[in-house]
């Protein structure tokens, strides 16, 4: 199958162009925050806060990272479980966030508000932490420091492999595929 | 008697730490190219070919499988002939832990406090079972357990009546319910009986068996294989995409339980299934 080569920021033009299932490679700056970065995040939402990136446009990556050895930009860096940040989510949307990096489900709040704000959910291959690492040319801690591996990062990322997993109309590659290989037992 | 100095543990420890997490077991490769055979799914054939060079990255660099480099959980055998010497063991099995992650450049991911979430630094403490045994050596059996997998992890107190039906209905439930979450093609350890915590206990030592490994008991073989087949037909595959390969391996441990109960305890492990052993 084709790569879709796709650079951030993203567009809403873009993301209406992706459809769950397309396999994309994604280059340009992406940033990282997991648990503890969106709550504190979300709080700074709540609180009226400026928030230490501006979101519009773009990706968050799920991860926290191992630690870089001398010689790396970055330790290995494979996505972690999304749905912890399903709560966690939607206010970020709404400042136009358009992609979320993670592995696993997302709940039904989440795809409504992809939906509305337009954004798409990709997968990254969760245990591939050393062939991900690969793609990542630059890494830099803008925020958060105190959250060591948690800490927000800015990433410069290189064809960066991804999958749409639930695109802006909510079509959700995690249900179709299963329903095609599941057998009676 | 014989006399162990803690030392040696802690030397063990920082060793197994290390190289649990950079180099991938024998048995998950080889169960990574039987089932790239048996794949129908093309995204799932694609992913297993990634997890293989994934694999051989971590490898040939040292870094890590998987950058959740895990809680470290220690299976402690110690023989009753054994004395220890230079301090105490609990002390030097942390100072591995802490040795290993820092020398390593494994990710620290340990808080030590569940609900004020302050992270250790060091990823210590780890969680360790002793057991005293016979003879005059110390076998220590170390796991890497990352949390994706451990998360999507259930108990139940099933009634007697219920049965082994019961009881291969809850684990396929619980895989199916944790669907992609866990990093599947995933590792099922699955414990019966004892207690609420002895049966938690067996699950994660289920995880820590090999998977070429096999049960004693003739009937806890035959669960394993109906176990194994049900959770593939289930249609979830690598990563959730779909496919055949949903766990490479179940495997059961048993206990003697009490008149009234039936515990069981499904431990999920993801693909990256780390962990090593070492006699001294």
């Amino acid at each position: 199958m084709n790569k879709i080569k796709l650079t951030t920021p993203l567009t809403d033009e873009i993301i209406e162009s992706l459809k769950s299932g397309d396999q994309v490679l994604i280059s340009g700056v992406i940033y990282t925050g997991r648990d503890a970065a969106h709550l504190r995040l979300v709080k700074s939402i709540e609180h009226g806060e400026a928030l230490p990136f501006d979101v519009a446009g773009q990706i968050i990556y799920y991860v926290g990272p191992a630690p870089a050895k001398p010689d790396q930009v970055i330790g290995s860096c494979g996505p972690t479980t999304s749905y912890r940040m399903d709560d966690l989510t939607v206010p970020l949307l709404k400042l136009g966030l358009k992609g979320m990096i993670g592995k696993g489900s997302r709940n039904q709040t989440v795809i409504d508000g992809m939906k509305k704000h337009k954004a798409i959910y990709f997968a990254a291959i969760g245990g591939a932490g050393a062939l991900i690492a690969n793609s990542v040319k630059e890494s830099t801690v803008i925020a958060y420091e105190d959250l060591g591996t948690e800490a927000i990062r800015k990433l410069v990322v290189e064809e960066l492999p991804a999958i749409v997993v639930i695109d802006a109309e909510g079509s959700n590659l995690y249900e179709t595929e299963r329903a095609k290989y599941q057998k009676k037992y | 008697m014989r006399a162990i100095n803690v030392s040696e543990i802690r030397e063990a420890v920082m060793k197994m730490c290390m190289d649990m997490n950079y180099y991938i077991g024998a048995d998950i490769q080889n169960a990574f190219e039987h089932n790239l055979e048996k794949e129908e799914s093309p995204i799932g054939k694609a992913i297993l070919l990634d997890l293989i060079e994934n694999a051989k990255i971590a490898g040939e660099k040292q870094v890590p499988i998987c950058q959740d480099t895990g809680m470290i959980v220690a299976f402690v055998e110690v023989g009753q002939e054994v004395m220890l010497t230079g301090g105490g063991i609990s002390d030097a099995i942390n100072e591995g832990i802490r040795k290993g992650y820092g020398e390593g450049y494994l990710r620290k991911s340990v808080v030590t406090d569940p609900l004020l979430r302050q992270n250790s630094k060091d990823n210590t403490p780890g969680v360790i079972y002793y057991d005293i045994v016979d003879g005059d050596q110390v076998k220590i059996k170390l796991a890497a357990k990352g949390f994706g997998s451990e998360n999507m992890s259930r108990s139940k107190m099933l009634k007697p009546s219920d049965g082994i039906d019961g009881v291969e209905a809850f684990v396929v439930e619980t895989v199916s319910l944790a669907g992609p979450n866990p990093c599947p093609p995933i590792v099922v350890g699955v414990g019966i009986g004892g207690t609420i915590d002895k049966a938690a206990q067996i699950a994660k030592k289920a995880l820590m068996r090999d998977l070429d490994s096999v049960s004693r008991y003739e009937h806890i073989r035959a669960l394993e294989e109906r176990l194994l087949e049900q959770i593939n037909a289930l249609g979830i595959g690598p990563q959730g995409l779909g496919g055949s390969t949903t766990a490479l391996g179940v495997n059961v441990e048993i206990y003697p339980t009490h008149i009234a109960g039936l515990p069981v305890v499904v431990n999920i492990n993801c693909h990256a299934s780390r962990h090593l052993e070492t006699v001294i």
